[in-house]
């Protein structure tokens, strides 16, 4: 998969499937992307991947599912704030799914 | 896997070659691997955390709000070499405010930045198990 089209723009993805330019992001492209993986994008999807768009403009990275596990925790709720929550959700793994569909590129230090 | 004292030692200033920017990314690594990881800022390595960078002339990413997510990592140690600060005509002031929030005291918002001369930065380094330089 190197590129799709969304709205009748054509977006460029990397051999991993992650934007190539990050300025491309827009919900659709979010709903395409998890649609290309047979997920539907509920509004507990979208908190998540809310939560990881202001971690990144704030902080210019994407944060390690540790740290991800302990910010959800501290701002949505302990009932959030833990892997078996995020993995319900993104079972490819929180940090990498949620910031595929978040047009966010591949978290740090995630092999 | 093993836990370590690894120190990172950046000497070099923040854009014009790749060690700021590739140091800040194995720091990362080596936090989410749960190793007890610290940082040391001597030389032009101070301009790393200074405050208001804006690298949009050079057309290189502004990496610097990334030391702040630090805290987050539980990286909570930054030495900053008082001689380097002052040879560049800098004091704590013109750098940005880290800090980290301490899980043993009730989440109290603390400041990761110590100050240290060059006895003390030594010192530090004997303790230290890994050294990488930057």
């Amino acid at each position: 998969m190197a590129a799709f089209e969304v709205g009748g723009k054509t977006i460029a993805l990397d051999e991993e499937g992650y934007l190539e330019n990050l300025s491309d992001w827009t919900p659709e492209v979010a709903e395409a992307l998890a649609k290309a993986e047979d997920v539907t994008l509920t509004s507990e999807h979208w908190e998540i991947l809310n939560f990881l768009r202001e971690y990144y403009e704030e902080y210019q990275i994407a944060p390690a599912v540790r740290v991800l596990t302990k910010a959800v925790g501290k701002r949505l709720g302990a009932d959030k704030g833990n892997s078996k929550y995020l993995y319900s959700l993104f079972p490819y793994g929180p940090g990498k799914q949620a910031c595929k569909y978040g047009g966010l590129p591949k978290p740090t230090g995630c092999v | 896997m093993s836990t370590k004292n690894f120190l990172f030692v950046n000497r070099k200033a923040p854009y014009g070659t790749v060690y700021a920017l590739e140091s800040l990314e194995v720091v990362l690594i080596s936090a989410a691997f749960e190793q007890n990881v610290s940082l040391a800022f001597i030389d032009d390595g101070v301009y790393q955390i200074t405050k208001g960078q804006n690298s949009k002339g050079i057309g290189m990413k502004n990496f610097s709000p990334t030391f702040r997510a630090l805290g987050d990592y539980d990286i909570t140690k930054l030495y900053v070499s008082t001689e380097s600060l002052a040879e560049r005509g800098l004091t704590v002031d013109d750098l940005m405010e880290l800090t980290y929030e301490d899980a043993d005291d009730d989440y109290a918002e603390k400041p990761s930045i110590i100050l240290v001369n060059r006895e003390e930065m030594a010192a530090m380094m004997a303790e230290q198990e890994v050294i990488l330089s930057f």
